[in-house]
């Protein structure tokens, strides 16, 4: 079966004022359908980086990049936007919810980029908070929930659209151990019983020890290709 | 547009004082802005009210106002000979041979003095003006040393209420009624007979003759013969034509110095608008950047931003609006720089004000969002998720 | 100081922010600033009165005249140490927008009156020697081009006819703020063709001008030239020349307390958008009020912080407000030429822009000021970002 994300020899720099840093080189793995991948390496080794090249936010210097068979590198910017919003589950480590809106406007916000009606959208979003557990806070603000309880809607937001890939930024660095428990089980249930593609980048070991594979950098490169 | 209106007026309540402070400078400009335009529209509502059209003012040539102006009796007899002038029921010609000089008086709450038009009218004169009407007291009598004070004038200035008196002419002249004159010009004039005027200021010449016109299509025609006449150094003017001009160096002077401070502020409110839409997006960078990510493009990222500028500047745009509304209430007095006398006007507010007021307040709300909203848009995701 | 250093660093952080709102400040401060000089110009008439000269017009209105005769009455009252008359022409000279004041003045007598009028002495004499000659003022002379020799055609309005005079001076203002966009010329010109054409107006003055011995004595003086024409046919109304040149200025007193608000308005428009930007910046910084406050700064010094950045910015923008009202009230005067005679930025306008702009500086800082000083150290730290 062809993998569902194929990189190869992917390269990414960036400038630092009249300075090149580079910050992947040669990058070459795959990440098959269903897999739960962990992404680990010390700070500055650049999964950050190859995390946002998968999900479509960034752009590789050169290399390829499929996912789901499409050559994302090719896209637009207009089509990357549509790719990702079709395809794309983002989980941030600060949760990065919008203060303004209730939790399920938050979780709905996605949804308006889809063409359902308002019916739909409000029976998806319901559904999603279910299943996080938080259908009875539907109606707090970020403010008034705490880090475990914004981390759960980040992830309703993240699978509402019913995206090919999942992919989450340090999703427990700022929670406690119970909230990150709780988190890092919740991510496991959609890997298992939803069959979710999830890739995490994270740097804590027993965050890592959720997910079925891992993958080190150090340094803009790979330490091995899988587990 | 598929970021919701909700979102942006949620964000403009979650910094309630920065949208309000916003909204209450472009708030202040919309009021000057409308208030300017309202008191030259009430400026030329005075004016069209004052003049009949089929009403004719012949006064010497060259002279600009009545004051100036002197009608010598053998020609205001040529003159009033002419066919186009109208007769009333009682068989006679209607024509008003009138006098105007102006008087000083001090104002009642400040003592200060201004220049107020006397006019002798005759008893024709009243029936050529069917705007005037009294509100109280009576009519003067023809051959008497009474007046009428008109609506403005005698709330305003000493000696011209019901019952007092003014003195020139070497007589006591008491005022025995006053009239509204549909807010015209007449309004700040007062009136008396004009034969007993003349006598007092000793003069032989009248200031002007108002006459009506039978059919108003023949003031043309009219006009060419009183002007061509060479025995007559006249000329004549519609009646409301004749005040018009009499008030466009005020109207122009308002105009101008309304226009130029309204711009002069619009730029002080974009400033305000533009600071705080910089610093809504510096502030909402992570938002920006995670909603770009989740697939939002930067156009709807741009609109987004615009419509929060429109909508703070359309809030801004309304308050001050209503507040200008209120302006109605009050008149405003001043010396018309020409006539060299007092003429009172209001502030009119009607549709097309509010129009042009609100469309200035949301020109001033995409000007001054404009450059912030494209800021917003053009940054890059990566750059404003790790602002986090 | 270390306050200082700090206080102009935070002014450099954002730096668009700050141009613009200095750009604010600049055009509100120079828009106040040239307001009240137009306001002054209305004054100018007043301020340059002098108190030793009345003027004595017709007690009902300057529309009415007063006959030659009393010229000699008027001299004869004790106090009076000479007397000089002038009719407004009020003519039009090409176009009505080309505004100036023209006066039919009694000769000599009347421009001496003025020692603030300095002319050439061959210049008066050339005048006095002419019947049709005129005297102009160097403003106006400017605007039009006049020349000695020049013949100016004014069509009367007042006085009607096609009228010529020839320039046979032109005087210069004493002072900056004089009037030089008169023109004068002889009284006895206008009266022989008066009794030519219109018998009946001749030998009538507008306005009487009197000179007196004392200024202490004008009131008393005005009342005795008064009570000399008590119940005749022309009452007179005598004051000095002050008290007549602010009657002028309260016939528009409406306007002039219209741009009196309005030029309050601008200022009060500045300091909304001056305190927005306080407000904001003073919330951006929290967690650093909030670290000072661990390291054990007090209170009183983030007060002179964020008052010292608002004053410092308010200062600046009303330097370049000052700096800019100079020439831009120039170009505005030639803008309008004879219709702004005086011009002249008084040091009181400067003082006053300055007054604007401090006051619009402390009262923004205020509200940012209290939420800073009283902000609770541990949720100041957390809102890093906010």
């Amino acid at each position: 079966m062809a993998p569902l994300v194929e990189i190869r020899q992917l390269a990414k720099s960036y400038r630092r004022g009249d300075q090149v840093v580079p910050v992947l080189d040669d990058i070459t793995l795959n990440i098959q359908t269903g897999d739960f991948t962990a992404l680990m390496g010390p700070s500055g080794s650049g999964k950050s980086t190859l995390l946002n090249l998968i999900a479509g936010i960034d752009k590789p210097d050169s290399g390829i990049l499929r996912v789901a068979g499409l050559d994302i590198t090719k896209l637009s910017e207009a089509e990357l936007a549509d790719w990702r919003a079709a395809h794309v589950g983002f989980i941030f480590q600060f949760y990065n919810l919008l203060p303004v809106l209730t939790a399920f406007e938050n979780v709905e916000l996605p949804l308006l980029l889809t063409s359902l009606s308002r019916k739909e959208r409000r029976e998806r979003a319901e559904l999603t908070l279910s299943m996080v557990n938080l259908a009875d806070r539907m109606d707090h603000t970020p403010a008034e929930l705490s880090g475990g309880q914004q981390q759960r809607v980040a992830i309703a937001r993240a699978i509402v659209t019913d995206p090919t890939l999942i992919v989450a930024d340090e999703p427990t660095g700022d929670l406690d151990r119970n909230s990150a428990a709780e988190v890092l089980a919740l991510l496991n249930q959609l890997n298992k019983e939803l069959g979710k593609t999830i890739i995490m980048v994270t740097h804590d070991a027993i965050s890592a020890q959720q997910a079925r594979a891992v993958i080190h950098l150090d340094k803009g490169r790979l330490l091995d290709a899988g587990s | 547009m598929k970021i919701p209106l909700s979102y942006i007026l949620r964000n403009l309540w979650a910094r309630r004082l920065t949208s309000a402070l916003t909204a209450a400078g472009l708030a202040l400009v919309v009021f000057v802005f409308a208030t300017v335009l309202m008191l030259d529209e009430g400026l030329k509502n005075t004016l069209v009210s004052t003049g009949e059209y089929d009403n004719a003012v012949i006064i010497r040539r060259a002279a600009d106002t009545e004051v100036q102006s002197g009608v010598e009796r053998e020609q205001a007899t040529v003159a009033t000979t002419h066919p186009a002038i109208a007769y009333g029921q009682d068989g006679q010609p209607l024509v008003s041979k009138e006098t105007v000089v102006l008087i000083s008086l001090n104002k009642r709450d400040s003592e200060k003095p201004s220049n107020v038009i006397i006019r002798g009218v005759s008893q024709t004169g009243l029936a050529l003006r069917p705007q005037v009407k009294l509100v109280s007291g009576r009519m003067f009598r023809p051959g008497s040393s009474e007046i009428i004070a008109g609506d403005s004038i005698a709330r305003r200035f000493s000696g011209t209420g019901i019952g007092e008196t003014l003195r020139f002419g070497q007589r006591d002249w008491t005022v025995v009624g006053t009239f509204d004159a549909g807010k015209s010009g007449f309004d700040s004039e007062v009136w008396g007979d004009a034969d007993q005027l003349m006598q007092a200021f000793r003069r032989q010449a009248f200031s002007s003759i108002i006459v009506r016109l039978n059919d108003s299509q023949r003031f043309a025609a009219f006009k060419q013969d009183i002007e061509s006449d060479p025995r007559l150094t006249l000329e004549a003017k519609r009646e409301r034509e004749f005040y018009a001009d009499q008030s466009k160096a005020l109207s122009t002077f308002i105009s101008i110095l309304g226009m130029t401070l309204s711009l002069i502020f619009s730029i002080g409110a974009m400033i305000g608008a533009m600071v705080t839409m910089y610093a809504a997006v510096a502030n909402r960078v992570t938002e920006i950047g995670t909603m770009r990510a989740l697939g939002f493009k930067r156009r709807s990222i741009l609109t987004a931003f615009l419509m929060e500028s429109l909508a703070l500047s359309l809030a801004g745009g309304m308050v001050g609006l209503v507040i200008a509304s209120f302006m109605q209430f009050l008149s405003f007095s001043t010396t018309n720089f020409q006539s060299f006398s007092e003429l009172a006007f209001g502030f009119t507010l009607n549709s097309a004000i509010a129009f042009k007021s609100l469309l200035f307040a949301l020109v001033m709300g995409l000007i001054g969002g404009l450059l912030p909203a494209f800021r917003a848009a053009r940054m890059k995701i990566v750059d404003s998720l790790r602002a986090a | 100081m270390y306050a200082l250093k700090l206080i102009f660093k935070n002014t450099l952080r954002h730096k668009l922010r700050t141009s613009l709102t200095l750009f604010g400040l600049m055009v509100a401060i120079l828009s106040f600033g040239l307001l009240q000089t137009v306001i002054n110009v209305w004054y100018a008439g007043a301020e340059a009165a002098s108190s030793t000269r009345l003027i004595t017009r017709n007690a009902i209105s300057l529309v009415f005249t007063l006959p030659l005769s009393y010229e000699s009455k008027i001299r004869s009252v004790e106090g009076v140490t000479a007397v000089a008359y002038a009719n407004w022409f009020g003519g039009v000279y090409q176009e009505p927008k080309n505004f100036f004041p023209q006066l039919a003045i009694s000769g000599r007598k009347y421009l001496d009156l003025y020692p603030e009028f300095v002319l050439d002495e061959h210049q008066m004499r050339a005048f006095e020697l002419d019947r049709k000659g005129c005297v102009v003022g160097r403003k106006l002379a400017r605007q039009y081009g006049f020349k000695l020799g020049d013949i100016i055609p004014i069509k009367g309005t007042i006085y009607p006819g096609q009228w010529e005079f020839v320039v046979r001076g032109i005087y210069d203002g004493r002072q900056a703020s004089t009037d030089t966009t008169q023109l004068f010329f002889h009284w006895d010109y206008l009266n022989e063709t008066m009794l030519k054409t219109m018998p009946r107006r001749a030998n009538q003055i507008g306005i009487y001008f009197v000179k007196i011995d004392n200024a202490d004595n004008a009131a008393a003086i005005s009342r005795s030239i008064d009570s000399q024409f008590h119940n005749s046919l022309a009452e007179t109304l005598t004051e000095t020349e002050k008290a007549f040149q602010l009657g002028f200025v309260s016939m528009s007193d409406a306007i002039i307390l219209a741009i009196r608000i309005v030029s309050f308005v601008v200022v009060v428009i500045i300091m909304a958008v001056m305190a927005n930007t306080m407000a904001m910046s003073a919330r951006e910084r929290l967690s650093e009020y909030a670290t000072l406050k661990v390291l054990g700064f007090g209170p009183g010094f983030l007060a002179t912080l964020i008052f010292g950045e608002s004053i410092l910015l308010a200062l600046m923008g009303a330097g370049l407000g000052i700096a800019l009202l100079f020439p831009v009230a120039k170009a505005f005067s030639a803008k309008m030429g004879t219709f702004f005679p005086a011009f002249e930025i008084a040091p009181q306008i400067m003082a006053q822009q300055i007054g604007a702009a401090l006051a619009v500086g402390i009262i923004a800082a205020i509200l940012p000021t209290l939420r800073s000083m009283h902000v609770n150290i541990v949720e100041g730290l957390r809102s890093a970002g906010t």
